[in-house]
């Protein structure tokens, strides 16, 4: 199963805790995140379901989007990106 | 009456004496509006990461509990047909909260009204405004996109302001609106648009309390007065040192009494020969008073819109600036008392 790791800057704002969930993109293993934590939702995804524009997702290292496929043993990372401030 | 002061690293409470700052709440987030309603302190973050949230205190701060913030709806795959709307769906931040009774409202960026009457336990965009085809015609000031930040509220009468979308007006509650704030005017449009309410960039709208028809506006290009509920405005060119600024206060009692913090126009936005003053009129415009007792010189302090506010006896008055300034007055801004020079840039100054 897909490991969704959440980045230590969240936690100051929110409970977000690693998971591993199923899905065969990054939309839907965070999918499944957001049914067990729906306090995240609102943290990640902006009111119409994209990124919001200072969030980045890594998969195995490299920079993905929504909509790109994740494997079984995926990592993947929800990291603040520095053009937030 | 406590002061509350949102800035860029956190909001304070400063306590009925007005001695001590205090420990500050959300350090190191935006608080971009602050709101004390009946026993309730709501406070408006914008995260540069994770996005606008609203978080409620209900024992005057001591601990705060997230809450929903206003959510766009979907936008349309495809616009009606004749419309074309650039503009995102997505909040950007809650500019201003206002109460009254149970109900909450938010004027926001991008444009939108939202209403709550559950203590922010959900919030409905107003409709009836948002999908007015006039919104086409706005555009930001300050911003990427237009924000309401002004809310006045009398009853079922809520008037609000636009930068830049003008002002504007509902009798019924917010049920239906009317484009209001005639006679203003537009230097930075050209001559077609000059005088098209719709565009207008006003800085702050604020009413007086007892006499609601009354308005006073800090406008991109002056100082403007209504009488009538805010549908005509008149310029008021008295104002002194300079005509261009962000904050306006008006006295709850005494319409004609109004204050503002003057600064040099438009890009510059400095305080005039970087000489910090307040500016005082108590005959409606006709004359100024340009208030400086207990105020730095060689300052180079901006005050936004939000940044100036007068307690409900109308005698005292808070300001707070952009380099972390922030001023008491007790006697309606004769005199100044500085509290801090030292706090982050300050959003929002607002007496409970």
């Amino acid at each position: 199963m897909p490991r969704v790791v959440f980045t230590s800057h969240l936690q100051r704002h929110v409970r977000a805790t690693e998971s591993d969930v199923s899905g065969g993109t990054v939309a839907a293993a965070l999918e499944a995140v957001f049914r067990a934590q729906p306090q995240v939702r609102g943290y990640v995804l902006d009111e119409q379901g994209e990124l919001r524009k200072h969030v980045f997702i890594f998969v195995d290292g490299r920079r993905a989007g929504l909509g790109d496929a994740v494997r079984g043993e995926s990592a993947i990372h929800v990291m603040q990106a520095l053009t937030g401030g | 009456m406590p002061l509350y002061v949102g800035t860029r690293k956190g909001l304070f409470i400063i306590d009925e004496g007005r001695r001590a700052i205090g420990r500050p709440h959300f350090l190191g987030d935006p608080v971009s509006a602050v709101l004390a309603q009946g026993a309730s302190i709501y406070a408006a973050l914008n995260l540069g990461h994770f996005g606008v949230k609203l978080h409620r205190s209900d024992n005057r701060g001591d601990s705060w509990t997230e809450v929903a913030a206003p959510a766009y709806p979907p936008k349309p795959a495809s616009p009606p047909e004749g419309t074309d709307d650039k503009v995102p769906w997505k909040l950007v931040q809650i500019w201003t909260l206002e109460g009254a009774g149970q109900d909450l409202w938010a004027g926001t960026i991008p444009g939108g009204l939202f209403h709550s009457n559950d203590r922010g336990a959900s919030w409905t965009l107003v409709r009836s405004l948002w999908d007015r085809k006039e919104r086409a015609e706005w555009f930001g000031g300050g911003y990427d996109q237009p924000g309401i930040h002004s809310v006045c509220l009398n009853g079922k009468q809520i008037t609000i302001a636009i930068s830049c979308g003008g002002t504007w007006r509902s009798a019924d509650g917010g049920a239906s609106w009317q484009l209001a704030g005639k006679g203003m005017y537009a230097e930075f449009m050209p001559p077609e648009q000059r005088d098209n309410p719709n565009i207008q960039d006003v800085h702050r709208l604020a009413q007086c309390a007892s006499q609601p028809d009354v308005f006073w506006a800090q406008h991109h290009n002056g100082v403007f007065r209504s009488v009538d509920g805010a549908a005509r405005f008149a310029e008021i060119s008295a104002i002194a040192p300079s005509k261009f600024g962000f904050a306006v206060a008006v006295h709850p009692k005494n319409p004609d009494t109004a204050w503002f913090v003057p600064a040099v126009k438009d890009e510059c936005r400095v305080p005039v020969d970087a000489k910090l003053v307040v500016a005082r009129t108590r005959d409606g415009g006709k004359s100024f008073a340009v208030l400086r007792k207990g105020l730095p010189e060689n300052a180079y302090d901006l005050v936004y819109r939000h940044g100036l506010d007068v307690d409900a006896s109308g005698e005292r008055l808070a300001f707070g600036s952009t380099t972390g300034g922030l001023w008491l007055s007790e006697d309606q801004g004769d005199s100044w008392r500085c509290l801090s020079q030292h706090l982050p840039p300050i959003h929002c100054v607002r007496f409970g």
